[in-house]
């Protein structure tokens, strides 16, 4: 067998750097990288196979539930070359695949030379994929295009080989088939890692200088800061510098995951690993930051990355309103490990105590709020994201608005918002319902082009408001799961946009106000007025249910007033029944929310906050 | 004297209606293919077990007794009469003790009727219901609705002193003309009192099964509402006038026994499931007749669950039986807090602004109509 017991294969801080490959796996969320992973972990023989699990390397419950990563990993894995015969050392940089953590990819993909661009035979390469594909490539990366799932009956691989191969720019036969599930062609795919992947290339004499790719908060270790060690050499017995900060840390451990961590004498040139520095705050020690020694410290750091920038909003409440301090120490809890999310206080008279949250996407406010609900045991209700406005006041002043009720009164100029450069690709059966859908949101066609004979890729610039409610769902919905979405920033544009409200009973409830483009302000206000007059229960008095622009009402529904609450038999056998009722009520009434004097129960917020997909969800939840 | 009053369970009926979850049995659900008569035989000497238990824990004065079921009046006066004679024998029982029996207009005639008041009984409930055949052919009922009047006129006959007719208005199908002619049919009887409660779906019965399959849909509120105005106000115009939520009378035959309920005064209920309240505590008895007797011929009490009332939950009760009836509550009885949330319904109209003015929180028709949401306010 060509793996190598981890005892005799070279060790952290001596091996040669010839000996080194390091790579990240480029894949779109199903196509099988993890379960291609913990089949290298087992084939190199790193985890031993009666502690081996499925995706293995995903830590969280929700990364292994939902079949995605979040966080980067990176594993060492000795191998002998079955090509050549020698021992080798193979970092294997785990990659989120979705399109909210982008910046996770872009970091792994710094540290890598080359990446293994995996894609499901079955279903071809996905808009995301295509993103970090094109990503992998700017950043002169070696790509060795894989097909994975070759087991699958429904597996095409001369036709997506040659999809491959028309992306890349190689023949379809250098793509190469192997089944995760099966283990089939994975030690040829490790063999030819070797063979094509360059071997990292620095300088062991010059000052360190150290990649920060990833920095985890441990409850028990503090920060660990996965690093790619570029030149010079980190020492267990060193003390380190943050280059940014000009920090000085101590070293209290370095060393490999491989895939557990295993401590070691230090890292060397090409070598990736970890570093522990007893740091509690996963800000002190940045991802893109460069380490190098505190004794003998680089004059070059090196390029990093860019901050990601939030471009989602909205507004975090716990349900029960006591339960805020909880919700505040859970956010400072996730922060810790996640710098893109940022969050800060807001009330809101509906809803009372919360937080505004910044993300990066949709799928990482998902995960989010999922993670704080799970985590810390909370009951949470979102309000509809939205995106960040610049609006540009009459009087000259600038106004950036990330939360609808904070838009301006007064005389407005101007309003931008954030626009995207948006793929799908999908089956060409489906280009029809994806213009009509992309057009319904404010869509221009950029251009289309067919991937083969039978999907294309179409482009559009959307503005970012448009998406960020339900339209992936929608999508999703329309082209009956086949379509993938990828979507980057390219600036802001000015748009017709106005503040619809919503009033009960004349009195805005600031929940539910939302910025939408003047065509759809009458759409939005009938469709919430419409939920509501469903949601809400009839109270003792009318209550009417307007949509307004400013002072001008757009929409109206009226709830009627109530006439009948009562239960009209009442004798021996039903008094004690009735008492546990009316406790029961006692207890539901604490959970009404007051706007003005109408009484609005929680779970009404919740309804009218959520799309079609989430009630889909809840049902399906509930059966 | 103390006072105690008492409920005699009869858990027999001939058929279940289909919108009823009462504790009640056909013979055939008890033992197969047995007769009313040997299901029943033995019935009675389980309830005379469970009178002595009761006389050693509340000896008294019994002003009212009330036979409910099920269907009483499918049991021989005689039967019935050995009940009455017991509690006859222990307690002190005057001629003004109000004795009422539930009576299926189907199951009586005028020599049953007789047999009746023979056995000491001198108040009658009909279960009328709808005068519409097809309203009680959705309830599943099966009487004739000519019987009612055939079964009112008897009982007239042989002297009970007072006569009432109970009704149910809501049911899928029933118009507001449906239910005026059912009220105004009942009015017609000359009857003393009526009873009118709105449908209510309770979970398992077949009525439920066939609105959750939509066979058949539930009216709405609104029209519930239309209805109960309507009962009201020709129960008024014939002289009957609201002591109760859903109970009207001429004046002096208000069900006594019934407002000894809202009153939280101390009474009995004897039978299977019976409920029964004694200075704060309430309990109830175990549900199957079976189990009841055996318990009872074993020499153990048939309570199932006893509960002993909270301050707190003696002073919702205080608020949620009172509000329901006429005499409604006194101001002074209720808090700051209570009299400024109970404020904005004066102005609604839901309580009687004069009344309150005067001290005393009476509900309008369309206050009764939201009496829970009120009470609720109340209750904080």
């Amino acid at each position: 067998m060509p793996a190598i017991s981890l005892a005799k294969a070279p060790q952290p801080s001596a091996t040669d750097p010839a000996q080194i490959r390091n790579f990240c796996i480029i894949a779109h969320i199903d196509h099988g990288k993890s379960t291609l992973a913990d089949r290298m972990l087992g084939i190199t023989e790193v985890v031993d196979p009666r502690h081996m699990r499925e995706q293995y390397l995903d830590r969280m419950d929700i990364e292994r539930e939902r079949g995605i990563t979040i966080k980067s990993q990176a594993v060492r894995l000795p191998w002998r070359s079955g090509i050549d015969g020698k021992e080798y050392i193979l970092n294997m940089i785990d990659t989120p695949g979705h399109v909210d953590f982008t910046y996770e990819v872009s970091r792994s993909l710094a540290a890598s030379e080359g990446a293994i661009l995996l894609v499901d035979c079955a279903q071809g390469i996905e808009a995301q994929t295509l993103a970090n594909l094109y990503l992998a490539m700017e950043n002169n990366l070696k790509i060795i295009p894989v097909l994975n799932k070759i087991d699958l009956p429904a597996a095409q691989p001369e036709k997506f080989a040659a999809e491959l191969a028309k992306l890349i720019g190689c023949e379809p036969s250098d793509c190469l088939r192997v089944s995760g599930k099966t283990g089939e062609g994975v030690a040829e795919l490790l063999d030819q890692i070797v063979a094509q992947i360059p071997a990292p290339q620095g300088d062991a004499n010059a000052p360190a200088r150290a990649l920060i790719f990833d920095s985890v908060y441990d409850v028990y270790r503090g920060v660990v800061t996965y690093v790619r060690v570029i030149d010079g050499h980190l020492s267990a017995r060193d003390q380190i510098q943050m280059y940014s900060t000009g920090v000085r840390h101590e070293m209290l451990e370095v060393g490999v995951i491989s895939p557990e961590p295993v401590p070691s004498k230090g890292l060397g040139v090409g070598e990736v690993g970890y570093l522990i520095t007893g740091v509690k705050d996963v800000r002190q020690s940045r991802v893109g930051d460069t380490v190098t020694n505190y004794n003998n410290p680089t004059k070059h750091p090196l390029a990093g990355y860019k901050d990601p920038k939030p471009m989602v909003f909205s507004g975090l409440y716990p349900l029960d309103g006591a339960d805020y301090p909880l919700l505040r120490e859970a956010l400072d809890k996730l922060q810790l490990n996640d710098a893109a999310l940022v969050y800060e206080p807001e009330s809101s008279a509906a809803l009372g105590f919360g937080f505004r949250c910044g993300f990066l996407g949709l799928l990482h406010m998902e995960i989010v709020r999922e993670r704080l609900e799970r985590e810390s045991n909370l009951s949470l209700i979102s309000t509809a994201p939205n995106v960040v406005y610049n609006v540009m006041l009459d009087d000259g002043k600038a106004v950036i608005v990330t939360n609808p009720s904070e838009f301006p009164e007064g005389k407005i100029l101007s309003v931008e918002e954030p626009i995207v450069r948006s793929t799908i690709l999908a089956p060409s059966e489906f280009i029809g319902v994806i213009m009509e859908l992309c057009q319904q949101r404010r869509g221009v066609l950029l251009g289309m082009d067919y991937l083969s004979e039978d999907r294309v890729e179409i482009r559009y610039t959307l503005p970012l408001a448009e998406i960020v409610f339900d339209f992936f769902d929608k999508l999703k919905s329309s082209t009956r799961g086949y379509a993938s979405l990828d979507y980057e920033a390219i600036g802001d544009a000015e748009g017709d946009l106005v503040k619809v409200d919503i009033l009960l009973q004349g009195e805005a409830v600031d929940a539910f106000s939302a910025i939408v483009h003047r065509d759809k302000a009458y759409a939005y206000g009938l469709m919430m007025t419409g939920k509501l007059r469903e949601l809400i229960p009839r109270q003792q008095f009318e209550v009417p249910i307007q949509a307004a622009i400013g002072s001008r009402i757009i929409a109206r529904e009226n709830i009627r007033a109530i006439r009948k609450d009562v239960l009209a038999k009442c004798y021996g056998g039903d008094i004690s029944r009735k008492r546990k009722l009316l406790e029961k009520q006692k207890e539901g009434k604490k959970r009404m929310k007051m706007v003005g004097r109408v009484e609005v129960p929680q779970e009404a917020f919740i309804a009218a906050l959520a799309t079609d997909a989430d009630i889909e969800k809840a049902k399906a939840a509930r059966k | 004297m103390t006072e105690l009053s008492f409920y005699v369970h009869i858990p027999y009926c001939i058929k279940r209606c289909g919108y009823c979850d009462f504790n009640t049995y056909t013979p055939n659900e008890l033992k197969d293919g047995a007769s009313l008569e040997t299901v029943s035989g033995d019935y009675i000497d389980a309830v005379l077990k469970e009178i002595d238990s009761a006389y050693l824990e509340a000896p008294g004065k019994v002003p009212t007794i009330f036979f409910g079921g099920g269907t009483p009046s499918l049991l021989p006066g005689k039967d019935l009469g050995r009940v009455i004679s017991a509690i006859k024998q222990r307690w002190s029982v005057d001629d003004n003790c109000e004795i009422t029996l539930e009576a299926n207009p189907d199951s009586v005639d005028e020599n049953k009727l007789q047999s009746f008041r023979d056995s000491g009984f001198n108040r009658i409930s009909f279960g009328m219901q709808s005068a519409a055949p097809h309203v009680l052919a959705t309830l599943d009922r099966t009487h004739n609705p000519a019987n009612v009047e055939r079964a009112v006129r008897s009982a007239r006959n042989v002297g009970f002193s007072s006569i009432s007719v109970d009704l149910i208005y809501g049911t899928p199908g029933e118009t507001l003309e449906d239910w005026r002619a059912s009220v105004e049919s009942a009015l017609a009887l000359k009857v003393d009192h009526i009873s009118a409660y709105a449908l209510i779906v309770e979970s398992g019965t077949k009525l439920a099964g066939q609105i959750k399959r939509k066979d058949i849909s539930m009216p709405d509120d609104d029209l519930m509402a239309d209805m109960y105005l309507l009962v009201d106000s020709l129960a008024q115009e014939s002289g009957l006038s609201w002591y109760e939520l859903s109970n009207w009378s001429k004046p002096g035959h208000e069900s006594r026994h019934n407002i000894a309920y809202w009153k939280n005064a101390n009474w009995w209920g004897l039978g299977p499931g019976a409920h029964s309240h004694l200075d704060g505590v309430r309990w109830f008895n175990v549900k199957h007749p079976n189990v009841y007797k055996s318990s009872l011929f074993e020499g153990k009490s048939p309570i199932h669950e006893r509960e002993i009332l909270t301050p707190s939950q003696i002073a919702d009760e205080g608020i949620m039986l009172p509000i329901r009836m006429r005499e409604g509550i006194l101001r002074k009885n209720l808090s700051q807090v209570q009299q400024s949330n109970a404020e904005p319904y004066t102005r609604s109209g839901h309580i009687d602004l004069e009344k309150w003015g005067q001290g005393t929180l009476q509900l309008t028709p369309q206050g009764r109509l939201i009496a829970d949401r009120i009470v609720r306010e109340l209750v904080v």
